[in-house]
């Protein structure tokens, strides 16, 4: 293969793989900034105490660190169900939620981030599951897994989520209760219990995303900083209230980023990304993958 | 006090200072009396810098008991006075006024690298303080100013000296490396580092076929090591931080990235949480390096400090072996001890013209200083991993793990090569 | 005219005896604050005073945007760090000092204002508090990337030891940031009890009946945008003189985002007192927090103290004590 081509297609690769990570970091926020409406700015920090929790239970149990985060996701469910009900009698019920809903989040955020310094240390943690350090080689283009591999989980788990948004009843209901709560009470449905439900789901998948992070990338708490912006700009890009358009949000992302940096330099990825963004937000708000307003 | 009493302390804590340093406790030393001498100094306890600024406060609290132990400084309790700047150089010019004016603290030093150390700068310089500083890099080329004492390796040359042991290495392998290529992290000291390598390169007449920033926040560098093994280079220079460290270097794994060498001025192996996730990839990896626990660096008191420090570190979780900043961090404080003891009282105007005078005897070795208050002799170590089968600290504490190749004076192995994927 | 009368009721309009009032007052406290902190004769008073004005005038010109009319801004410090790297551009280009370099901060920040009034016209709530972030991570980037004011490396300001008449370079940048910060709480005033103020509740309130009803959004919100850009500016204008030293991590720092959104929603947003009372016992908590607690957890009581607030106070201090009145 001709070396700038296998470049091209090696940065396209990497970068699907990358936007894979973005994707599943963002997905739980489509749920409850795109769906529910709720702009959970503490989400990637949620994301990096999954990764923390991945990090003593997998170290503690011995376990694979996505399958620990597997079985975390239960209890992040519970604490999303927690938030929201905090979130929901103080915020929502209230009526004020833009503004104060924000502050209420960012003071999570913050929470979150302390918190953890204050038990684990300033330290770098991480996880070293037995498939991190094989890549897979097909000519002139790799495969590591440590990339593929939480990659992979997160795109099917995000799978199977939109396959059951779209066929269980609850599921619908979750997709409905943004554009229409008055139509859920007619059918006799608890719009907020709706909502608990969702923003547990989104918050369980900020801690599977954090199982997927902790494998590709070695965490400390302010890790989630540098998603904030990406993650945000994903949801939008992709639409908002659409899992698909989230993920193919994040997959451009990715690739945008991983082009850039090998082409003109790894300096200039981030304007390009928030650039894209700000053209998208200017040009076409309702998303690169929405439908036309 | 009288001024006999006094004098005999200092005789005191002069013989108990020596049997301190060969790791011999003074069975009863007189304890200290009087005020408290006070030390004051913003340290980063929490934000992006507090990896390095807790183990520089741990080693802090260790050196003032010893201090104390011994009787004090000027027969007074030494006592540490702190303040978290949470990483943030807008903190700090409020912390260094309330340490001066509010706590009227009799010295100052410095919390961990340039960014926190050139705020306070201009505050120090107006109360004409001397300040003994932890790692920075080229604060006082811009400042000038003569009561500024900097412990760091790094030294005042940097464009001409710091990359220096990395190319004296390769240039000396067999047949003579042809290109480079050189990538760093957008933030000071990398792109220092980065600026030298490019420097020297030029000298040696090497061939730059890559030469890139990246910025901080960078997820995934397969794009950046795939630039680089696309340039086919010879020598492989890189100036990166902690988590850029570990992407980078998992990714030239990844990529079975190989050169006849790689390093630079990586910033992250240095820290046992890095050793221990990296284990197997770092071997033949040649970086820079403050200190290493091989035979020719055993200075006095060194082995005593970072046995200390590692019982502390484990309860505090801290870094685990201490091996960067803690040598470091307690040479600040030695440096500081000495040159009050020398000149005997609390004087600032007397203290920096003792420091600029004087060499120091500290537990990284004998120092002096130059006019801007930087190390008159540069010791940028360049040591090589070497033998690393697994994440096993305790091989990282033992000699032979990290080779030093340069400087010629603490040498204490041979270069293996190449880098990479051949290696392993 | 009904959505004028009805967000009339809201902010009183200022009497002349009000302005003469406000501003007699404000020029009073100055004097009294910069004699008593020569009285106190403790350079650190100045820096601290300093920290706390800077953030007076920040939450002040995020609530002209963020209270009065609703727009939530979360690229604060974007804003922020042009002011302080325009002054540090000029003082490396033409040597200006520091006055001058304010009054283009004020321009600049301006301009960008202007810009994201452009966003704030096709943009509502959550999208354009998103663009606003992007645009801060675009500052950055370039920032970092632009070697004339240091890059990624930082710039050095060597400032002189003292102005005179001034005792010390301390109490200069208190007394430069004390009047900037007095100037841009009078702004706001103004805007509030003004027709500007009116129209910016009544778009805030309901962008469509707004308009509806003759409120002319599309110019009220680029001189909000605008005016709000350039006071942000303006406080970090003399940011590189404070620390002597200005990287672009500490510029742009989460701090002052942060901190320009909990200040006037803890003291009330949409009111010129919220943003000043909110700014003060949140960053003199901030401080006195950094020289008391010092460890990590004083950040957290950033945190507790913001979730506190927008929990249980959500009018703001400032809603606590009309509220108590009320009742």
């Amino acid at each position: 293969m001709d070396p700038e081509l296998a470049l091209l297609v090696n940065a396209i690769i990497s970068g699907l793989l990358l936007g894979s990570l973005y994707a599943a970091a963002a997905a739980g926020l489509a749920i409850s900034f795109g769906m529910l409406d709720i702009v959970n700015i503490a989400h990637p920090a949620l994301v990096v105490l999954g990764a923390f929790a991945v990090v003593v239970v997998s170290g503690g149990l011995g376990l694979d660190p996505l399958l620990s985060a597997v079985l975390l996701a239960p209890g992040f469910w519970l604490l999303g169900a927690g938030i929201y009900t905090a979130y929901h009698h103080f915020f929502e019920r209230r009526g004020d939620q833009a503004l104060h809903g924000l502050a209420f989040f960012f003071g999570v955020m913050f929470i979150i981030e302390v918190g953890l310094v204050m038990v684990f240390g300033a330290d770098q943690r991480y996880v070293d599951p037995s498939y991190a350090s094989i890549t897979y080689y097909f000519g002139d283009i790799d495969l590591p897994l440590r990339m593929l591999v939480p990659g992979a989980s997160a795109l099917a788990t995000i799978g199977a989520l939109a396959l059951y948004l779209r066929t269980t009843f609850t599921g619908r209901a979750i997709a409905a209760v943004a554009q229409d709560p008055e139509a859920l009470r007619l059918l006799a449905i608890d719009p907020v219990r709706i909502k608990r439900f969702a923003f547990g789901i989104s918050v369980a998948l900020a801690g599977l995303a954090g199982g997927a992070l902790v494998v590709v990338q070695p965490i400390d708490p302010w890790s989630g900083h540098v998603f904030i912006g990406r993650v945000f700009a994903i949801v939008i890009m992709g639409g908002m209230a659409s899992l698909s358009g989230c993920v193919l949000a994040a997959l451009a992302f990715g690739v945008a980023e991983n082009v850039t940096a090998a082409f003109y330099g790894p300096s200039w990825s981030p304007a390009v990304a928030f650039g894209a963004l700000l053209l998208v937000l200017a040009f076409r708000p309702q998303g690169l993958f929405g439908r036309a307003a | 006090m009288t001024k006999i009493t006094r004098r005999s302390l200092g005789q005191l804590t002069a013989a108990t200072g020596l049997a301190a340093a060969s790791g011999i406790r003074p069975a009863a030393a007189q304890a200290p009396s009087g005020p408290p001498l006070r030390i004051g100094y913003s340290m980063s306890l929490s934000g992006g810098l507090a990896g390095n600024g807790r183990p520089a406060l741990a080693t802090h609290r260790i050196w003032a008991d010893d201090v104390n132990a011994r009787g004090g400084l000027l027969g007074r309790p030494v006592e540490l006075v702190h303040y978290d700047d949470q990483s943030n150089g807008a903190q700090v010019p409020g912390i260094y006024t309330k340490l001066i004016d509010v706590d009227k603290v009799d010295l100052v030093v410095s919390g961990y690298a340039t960014a926190i150390i050139a705020p306070a700068m201009p505050i120090v310089m107006q109360r004409g303080m001397t300040i003994v500083t932890l790692l920075g890099t080229g604060v006082n080329h811009e400042f000038r100013y003569d009561r500024h004492f900097n412990i760091c390796p790094v030294g005042s040359q940097v464009k001409e000296t710091f990359a220096k042991g990395f190319f004296d290495i390769a240039m000396a392998m067999d047949p003579k490396p042809r290109t480079i290529a050189i990538a760093a992290l957008d933030s000071d000291f990398p792109q220092r580092t980065a600026e030298s390598a490019r420097f020297l390169a030029r000298q040696h007449g090497l061939r730059v076929v890559y030469d890139r920033s990246y910025p901080p926040g960078t997820v995934d560098f397969s794009p950046i090591m795939r630039s680089i093994q696309a340039a086919r280079p010879d020598l492989v220079y890189i100036g990166s931080y902690p988590p850029d460290s570990v992407g980078l270097l998992r990714s030239a794994s990844e990529l079975r990235m190989s050169a006849r060498m790689f390093g630079g001025a990586m910033i992250g192996p240095q820290i046992s949480a890095l050793k221990a996730q990296l284990g197997p990839i770092l071997n033949n990896l040649v970086t820079w390096d403050v200190y290493a626990p091989e035979p020719t660096m055993q200075f006095p008191g060194v082995e005593s400090l970072l046995r200390r420090y590692r019982e502390v570190a484990a309860r505090e979780q801290t870094d685990a072996l201490g091996l960067y900043v803690p040598p470091l961090a307690y040479s600040q404080m030695q440096v500081l001890e000495q040159a009050v003891k020398r000149v005997g009282r609390i004087d600032q105007a007397a203290l920096a013209a003792d420091m600029h005078a004087n060499a120091f005897d500290t537990v990284i070795g004998p120092l002096t200083f130059d006019a801007l208050g930087e190390w008159t002799e540069e010791r940028n170590l360049y040591v090589q991993y070497q033998g690393v089968t697994d994440g096993n600290l305790e091989r990282f504490a033992r000699p032979g793990t990290q080779v030093i190749l340069y400087p010629p004076r603490y040498k204490s192995g041979e270069l293996r090569g190449p880098y990479g994927a051949s290696a392993t | 005219m009904t959505v004028k009368t009805e967000a009339a009721l809201r902010p009183r309009p200022a009497l002349p005896a009000g302005h003469i009032a406000f501003w007699g007052g404000a020029a009073l406290l100055c004097l009294a604050l910069v004699a008593g902190f020569r009285v106190l004769d403790n350079e650190y008073a100045w820096f601290a005073g300093y920290f706390i004005l800077q953030y007076v005038l920040l939450a002040t010109a995020w609530n002209i945007l963020g209270g009065y009319a609703g727009y939530v801004n979360f690229g604060a410090a974007g804003f922020l760090a042009v002011g302080a790297y325009t002054t540090v551009a000029l003082r490396k280009a033409f040597g200006l000092d520091l006055l001058p370099c304010i009054a283009a901060a004020a321009c600049i920040g301006g301009l960008l204002g202007l810009g994201t009034g452009w966003l704030a016209l096709r943009l509502k709530g959550v999208y354009f508090a998103i663009a606003t972030l992007s645009l801060a991570v675009l500052l950055h980037t370039i920032v970092v990337n632009w070697s004339f004011v240091g890059g990624s490396r930082g710039a050095y300001v060597l400032r002189p030891a003292s102005i005179p008449p001034f005792v010390s370079y301390g109490e200069y940048l208190f007394v430069v940031m004390l009047v900037l910060a007095v100037i841009g709480v009078g702004i706001a005033r103004g805007i509030e009890g003004s027709r500007l103020g009116m129209g910016l509740a009544a778009l805030r309130d309901d962008e469509r009946a707004a308009e509806a009803a003759g409120v002319p959004t599309l110019r009220l919100k680029l001189v909000a945008t605008t005016l709000s850009g350039a006071l942000m500016a303006v406080a970090g204008a003399p940011l590189s003189h404070y620390t002597g030293y200005l990287n672009p991590e500490a510029a742009f720092g989460l701090a002052f985002s942060v901190n320009a959104i909990a200040m006037p929603l803890i003291g009330g947003a949409g009111t010129w007192f919220g943003p000043v009372i909110g700014a003060v016992l949140l960053a003199s908590l901030q401080q006195a927090a950094t020289v008391t607690i010092s460890s990590a957890a004083n950040l957290m009581i950033v945190g507790v103290v913001l979730v506190i607030f927008a929990a249980a106070a959500p009018r703001g201090i400032v809603g606590l004590i009309r509220g108590g009145r009320h009742r």
